[in-house]
Order: structure tokens, then sequence, then C-alpha cells
């Protein structure tokens, strides 16, 4: 039975991240323009509209002056008075003209979901062709139509944005509406309006509000714009837009009457970014910029004392490595004082569960991981090269020596082949990449060289697939060609982070066996990350057992098949695996949730 | 207690010349109270068979026989028949809305359960909602999680406890058939075990039929009853467990069995490497 201590919700998450976002310094900035603008616009007019409207007849156009500050228009109208006292025009218009369009938008955008599939497929082709015209051009159009004056750009800029956020909530809805939550709703028989307000909206609803914020900034702009066209706010209200207008058209004069305007415009349409950046933080749409935790200390985490010299029969020697990552509280180790040896030709399996830290210690060990995270061992010594500096392992090799040893001697196999090959680019040439690089081939040797290695790994007419890309390859050929770039150096070691993993078992046989051949023909040693036992015992001949950071056995793998291994969680990890060979209705044998073990490493008994 | 068969199906997505069949003429029973296993590789159609049907995916051709009801092209009041059969989905970081606690997940599936009783059974005494709170609470139980979780929300909770609760959920339709397609799949072996014993137990305890499908043959030879093999929108070979593990018939079946790897069972000889 499992008691879950303290119910969170994203609600509470929420409110943390969100005190956490107003403590840096752009939520700072951010509370204080809003409070700036949010009181000039709702106390401007009441405040200065008398002086903004008095006329000074002996000041027509006047310079910048103490009582003036930013000159007087062609009336005698204190131009500063007039620009606080626009704020409450200009600024609400935007608003509401966004508040338009969002609503509109979400609208539009929701249909699909709700009418019979083929009227939502008008309606998506609709908003698509809506979307292609410019909104400048929709904004005039709308606003020929409408008619000037302040109504009608509210409505000619609300109707403009519309469009753009109908697809933003198409997109955003149709990528919710295909997740499994929903369709475990329509299963049940939720009806559409329900999955759509208790489903979809709560789920869209914090991308559409960054983006609505953002959206006000440009609306303001465009606002301005539409004034200064002409085709907005008429006279006798005024806005920014007009008052640029008025202002610009004697910049040669007075350029401070339109200056004063501008700066309004851009104050706003600043605070409206920041506004939007501050929710995409606070509701971890972006990664908060939070303060890192205090550096590590520069002391070698093991502390052990490893002797320089290593073992000519041994290829990769690993003592003390550990992981550091930043988390809220200081700092956590995923991958804690690990310290194993993989000898030449040897296969070794890395076995563990989820979260365990395989996949980080071969990144680490391979010198792949780079800021945030901070990788400290006592040695890390590849073929003979030692890896780190000052107890550190860079996440980028400064020597070139050094790069071209790992380039050409450590070769990698991830565990997604959809992505672990550039889908721009040819596979052939990718493959090849390896051999310019490191080996100064020209692109023709290079190129022939992939050809060679791709026939290698049992690739059919390798000159043709070469040319093709990596969408035409299927999984399991995308792992081979994988191998394959491995093979353009001379690997002494094959790091392989659970290869079959997303491949079906028939595949996963032919991907292996190829491992296996490279490994008997190359003599390169294999470290195979894998979380099925089974895979695992089927090639390697010793294994490495992973738990919580720590590698807490290492056991022959005739001891691990035998039921000889001594860790209780290497133990109940075997125990776990179903067989085949058991009774039909057995119970499976599982791990309690909540069972720690020791992560020790098991000493070894000889 | 309820039969669930396929006569006949056909499933297939786009039209004109890209049109493809990914079910093609599938004929399966899965008997009442029992649990059929079905087998086969990505792409072979076990989840698009499953998802036609609840209804996710349309038929081109053929009946889904809901108890000799057609629940294949339903309307109306074979909708709600349609939703005696439930599913459980393969992904636990998506099973549930991140925006909801796991009692409104839950809730939400009694309340159409409710409301579709309301209207097919006559005479029928709906629950206020003091008794659909204590109904959560003892779904909750029925999956082994405190009660206390219910105001739990899925971010806070271990991939197998959401599996657990996506399998409450549809309880809470009070399903005669369930569909599980790969619900441990994503799950860590240690983890599964617990899972699977919790769907086995209910299964035997509300007598659910269930269509129990995994790429996993360890797993279903365990589970059970009957296996069918898919392989490429066809089902290649069905019979007793145990019959079609040990003594498989059909060449792609056989490939499937080699295949697996088992722990001990070094996967090439010395020489034999195929490749």
């Amino acid at each position: 039975m499992s008691t879950l201590p303290v119910p969170a919700g994203p609600g509470q998450s929420q409110v943390q991240r969100f005190a956490a976002v107003l403590r840096t310094p752009l939520g700072i900035a951010t509370v204080a323009g809003v409070l700036v603008v949010a009181f000039v616009a709702a106390f401007g007019p009441a405040l200065w509209s008398a002086q903004a409207a008095a006329t000074d007849f002996s000041q027509l156009s006047a310079q910048p002056s103490p009582a003036h500050p930013f000159g007087t228009d062609a009336g005698g109208r204190d131009v500063m008075a007039r620009v606080l006292t626009a704020a409450q025009l200009s600024v609400g218009m935007a608003l509401v003209a966004t508040a338009l369009g969002v609503v509109g938008g979400v609208i539009i955008g929701f249909l699909p979901i709700i009418l019979p599939r083929r009227i939502a497929r008008f309606v998506v082709s609709a908003t698509g062709i809506a979307i292609a015209f410019p909104a400048l051009l929709l904004m005039m159009m709308f606003s020929i139509v409408v008619g000037t004056g302040v109504q009608g750009a509210v409505l000619a800029i609300g109707f403009a944005m519309m469009p753009a956020f109908g697809r933003l909530a198409q997109t955003m809805s149709s990528s919710i509406s295909g997740r499994d939550f929903v369709l475990a709703a329509r299963v049940l028989g939720v009806s559409r309006f329900r999955i759509l307000a208790r489903h979809i909206l709560p789920n869209v609803a914090e991308p559409l509000t960054v983006n609505a914020s953002l959206a006000a900034g440009g609306s303001l702009i465009a606002f301005s714009g539409l004034s200064f066209l002409g085709l907005g706010v008429q006279a006798p209200d005024f806005d920014w837009g007009r008052l640029l207008n008025e202002g610009l058209s004697k910049i040669y004069i007075n350029p401070a009457t339109a200056l004063a305007p501008a700066g309004a415009v851009i104050f706003v349409g600043v605070v409206f970014t920041l506004l939007g950046e501050t929710l995409s933080r606070g509701f971890g749409i972006e990664p908060l910029l939070g303060k890192r935790p205090r550096p590590l200390p520069r002391t070698a985490p093991g502390g052990q004392e490893v002797a320089d010299d290593v073992d000519d029969a041994t290829v990769l020697r690993v003592r003390g490595l550990r992981v550091a990552a930043p988390a809220r509280s200081g700092w956590t180790h995923p991958v804690n004082n690990v310290s194993f040896e993989i000898r030449r030709g040897e296969i070794v399996g890395l076995v563990g569960e989820s979260g365990s830290g395989k996949s980080l210690t071969c990144l680490a060990v391979a010198a792949l991981l780079e800021h945030p995270l901070d990788v400290s061992a006592d040695s890390v010594n590849f073929d003979g090269s030692e890896l780190t500096q000052n107890g550190k392992v860079p996440g980028r090799i400064r020597s070139a020596a050094l790069r071209t040893m790992l380039g050409t001697r450590l070769a990698l196999v991830f565990q997604d082949p959809s992505t672990s090959l550039n889908p721009a680019l040819r596979v052939g040439s990718q493959v090849a990449e390896i051999g310019r690089l490191h080996e100064g081939l020209s692109t023709k040797a290079a190129q022939a060289r992939a050809i060679d290695r791709l026939a290698e790994v049992r690739i059919n007419n390798p000159a043709r697939r070469a040319k093709q890309y990596p969408h035409e390859f299927s999984g399991g050929m995308r792992q081979r060609a994988m191998i394959a770039m491995g093979l353009m150096g001379s690997p002494a070691l094959i790091i392989a982070d659970e290869p079959t993993t997303a491949l079906d078992v028939t595949v996963q046989r032919g991907v292996l066996g190829q491992l296996k051949a490279v490994n008997r023909e190359k003599n390169a040693a294999i470290l195979l990350v894998s979380h099925d036992i089974a895979v695992v015992t089927g090639l390697c001949t010793r294994v490495l057992v992973m738990y919580r950071g720590s590698i807490v056995e290492d056991v022959d793998v005739n001891d691990l098949v035998a039921g000889r291994a001594k860790h209780p969680y290497t133990r109940a990890l075997v125990d776990a695996v179903p067989t085949m060979t058991a009774e039909k209705g057995e119970p499976f044998t599982t791990i309690p949730e909540g069972t720690i073990f020791p992560t020790a490493l098991v000493e070894e008994t000889v | 207690m309820s039969t669930l068969e396929f006569r006949d199906l056909w499933v297939r997505f786009g039209t004109g010349r890209s049109a493809f069949d990914a079910v093609r003429g599938i004929n399966l029973i899965v008997p009442s109270g029992k649990v059929v296993g079905l087998v086969g590789e990505s792409g072979s159609g076990k989840s698009t068979l499953a998802r036609t049907a609840v209804g996710l995916n349309d038929p081109h051709h053929g009946q889904i026989l809901l108890d000799g009801i057609d629940v294949a092209h339903a309307k109306g009041g074979t909708v709600r028949a349609r939703q005696r059969i439930q599913m459980v989905f393969q992904d636990p970081y998506s099973c549930l809305d991140p925006r909801m606690s796991i009692g409104s997940s839950i809730m939400e599936a009694l309340d159409v359960t409710e409301r579709r009783k309301r209207r097919d059974e006559t005479g029928y005494r709906p629950m206020n909602r003091a008794a659909r709170t204590a109904r959560v609470g003892e779904l909750l139980a029925m999956v082994e999680m405190g009660p206390a979780s219910s105001q739990a929300f899925p971010g806070t909770l271990s991939g197998g406890q959401r599996q657990r609760v996506a399998l409450a959920r549809a309880l809470a339709a009070e399903p005669d058939v369930l569909l599980a397609d790969e619900i441990t799949s994503a799950l860590d072996v240690s983890v599964q075990g617990t899972v699977l014993n919790l769907l086995l137990e209910l299964q035997q305890r509300l007598s659910l039929t269930v269509l129990f499908i995994s790429h996993n043959l360890a797993v279903v030879s365990r589970i059970c009853d009957e296996i069918a093999v898919m392989n490429r929108g066809e089902i290649v070979e069905q019979g007793p467990g145990a019959r079609v593990l040990e003594q498989p018939q059909d060449p792609y079946t056989q490939e499937l069995i080699r295949a697996v790897p088992q722990i001990g069972v070094p996967l090439f000889g010395k020489e034999e490497i195929e490749l």
C-alpha cells in the first residue's frame, strides 16, 4: 500500500515558482513596470486631462522648458500632459483588442474539436488561409470596413489578431487532444464540451496567457501605426499614435514632441513583453533563471590515490566518478563515486532501473556532459590517456590530440535511433564525417570508407543507402549505421546505451549480433547498458549493477545466472524478470515500492 | 461477464493510393471472463485493433460484437453499450491529466457512468455526491492506493502508481471488458510485477474479460489463457497459451519466440552469429 506524504498539486508548486520569479530582477522590473503603466492608465485623465487641454497661445510649438518638459504642440498644449492622458486610451484599446483577438481566436481554435469532422476541416483550412494574409493588411481592410475611430480601430485590430490566435489554439488543442488522458475520457464517454472545458482548456491556458501578453505589446504598436496613418483614433480623441503623427511633422523643429509618445509606446511595449516573459517562467514554460547552488568544493571526490600507469590490457579505468546536478536545495549526485574497469575485448553489461545513473555514467566517461552538470573523478583513463583535468572531466576536451583519440577509439550507440542521426543530412556523409574530421581523409576517401563500413554492418547496397536520409532507414538499420560510424576509426570501446530498447525483438537480435561480430572481429570492448537483464546475460561476460547512482555489484554472468549474486538488489532484480518457463497464473515476483537497498559495493569473496 | 468478438475487421488509414490497412480481416474471440494475449511487433496493428474496439478508430469493414451487439458503428444506445469496454493505455506519463487531481479524474469517470446507468437501467437509483466520493476511495483502495492519494496530482506519482490510477479510472466505468495496451512496457521490471499482479487479481475478482496486448512474451505466457499472434495486420496464429509458445506452427511465431532473450541463455552460440 503506498501512502503519499503531502499531496502537492500543480497549484502549490506554481505559487512557489511565481514567488521565485518575482524575486528575480526580471520579476522586479515587471512588477514595477506594470504598476507604473496601471497607475498612469487608470488615473492619467483625471490628473492631467485639464492640463492637456489647456492651450497657451504664447507657447505655440515651444521647445522643452521647465514648465513643459517636452515642449508644446501647435495648439500650445503641454505634450507631456497629453502623452500621460493618452495612456488610458492607448493601453485600454490595446487590451480590449487583445482580449477580442484571444477570445475570438480560442473560439476558432476550439471549434474543430466540437464540430463534425468535415466542417472542422473547413475551419482549419479557413484559418490557414486567413493567417496567410499579413496582419497589417487585414487590419487596414477591417478598419476601412468597420470605419475609423476608436471602435473601428479596436475591432480591426481584434479581428486581425484572431487568425494567429486561432491557429495557436488549434495547434495546442490538437496536440492535447491526442494525449492518452483525452482519449481515456473519450472512451469513458465524457462529452466533447466537457473534454474541452475540463481537459483541454486548462492545459492550453498558460501558453495562451503568455502569448496574449506578448501580443498586447504588439497591438499597442499596431494602434499607434493605425492612428499614425490616420485610420485610427480621430480628433478630438487622441492616443499615442495621433500624438506621434502630430509630433513627427515637426520633428526638425521640436523632436521632443515626437519622442515623448514614441517613448511611451516603447516603454509599455517592453512592459508587456516582460510580463509575458515573467508569466512564462512562472508557469514553467521556460526554465527559471534561478540561482545556482554554491560551487562544489574542488577536492577530488573519492579521495583515492590512483596509480598513474594503467595496465595495458585495460581499455577503460574509472575511479571515483561523480556527476553532480544543481537542484533547488544544493547539489544532487545522480552518479556517486563510481569505479569500474573494462578490459580490452571484453563485453561488460551495465544494468539498473530508470534513474539509476547508467546513461549519465556513460556520457560522463565519454566526456559529453556539460554545464550545468559537474563531473569529477579521481581518474578516467581511456585507452592509456587520462581524461580528467584537476579532478574534473571537462564537457569539451581542449586538446585536439585527445579529441581525435576519443573520436577514433571510442564509439557510441544511443537508445533512440530516430534522433541519433541528423535528419537533414545523408547517412553516408554523417558516417564519413568522423574520417574527415579526425583522420584528415578527403571527402571522397571518407565517403568511400563510409560505404565500406556500411557494408561491414550488413547494410545491403551500401552505395545507394549512403545517399539516403535517415528517415529512409528502419530503426534497426539506423543503429547499424551508428555502429558503422564507430567503425570509421578503430574503436577500442563501444558504449552502447540501450541500443535495442526501441527496437522489436527480432530486430534486436540482429543489432546485438552486429555488436558481437564487431567485438570479435575488431577486438573492440563493449559496454552494453540495458534495463533488460536477459539481454545483458545473453551477450556479456561480466555485469555491473547500478542502483541509485552507485555500482552495487560487479558480478560474473555465470554467477548471476546461477543465482550467486551477492547484493540483495541484484537478486531482487533478477527474480523480478519474468521468464517463459514460469507456470501460468503464478504471481509475478515484485520489489515492493519504497524498498531501500544499501548502495555500498558488495565485497567479493574469493 | 461479456464476450468480445472481432468479425472480419478491417481498419484503413488514409484514402486512395495512400490508403493503408493497419488491420486486415481480423477474426478474434475474447471469451467471457478469460484473458487473451495479443502479441506482435510494433506496427503489427495490435493497438489499432484495441483502439477500434473503444471507438477511437473507425472500422473500414467488419464487426466488433459485445455480447452479440455490434459496437463498431456505434450510435446512441450502442455508444453507451460500448462504454462497457474500457481501455488502459501504455504511457503512464500521458494517461492522466496533469491539471486534475487523482480523485477528480476518477470522479469524472464515475459521473459519466452514473449518467449512463440512469439512462439505461430503469429504476436505477443514482448515487449522491457523498456516495460517489466514498466510491472513489473504494476504487483507489482496489488498486492499492491510499485514500490520501485522491488529493494528489499525477506529477507526484511514480509510473507504477499512475498506471494503477489509470486502472482504477477504467474500473470506475464498471467495464465488462478491459483492453490493456502495453500497460507495463514503460515501467521498470520491479514495478511491472506489481501492476500485473493487481490486474490479474482484479480480473479474477470482477471476472473481467481482458484483451492483454503486449510485446513481452514472458509476461503474456504467465497471465493469458489464450494467445493470438499478429503480424502485418493479420492474426497468424492463435490458440491456448502453452500450445502457441511451446509448439508454434507459424514461421513468424517461431521467429518471434526464438528472438526473445532469456536470462542465462546466450543469445549467440560460439559460431552462430546471425546478422
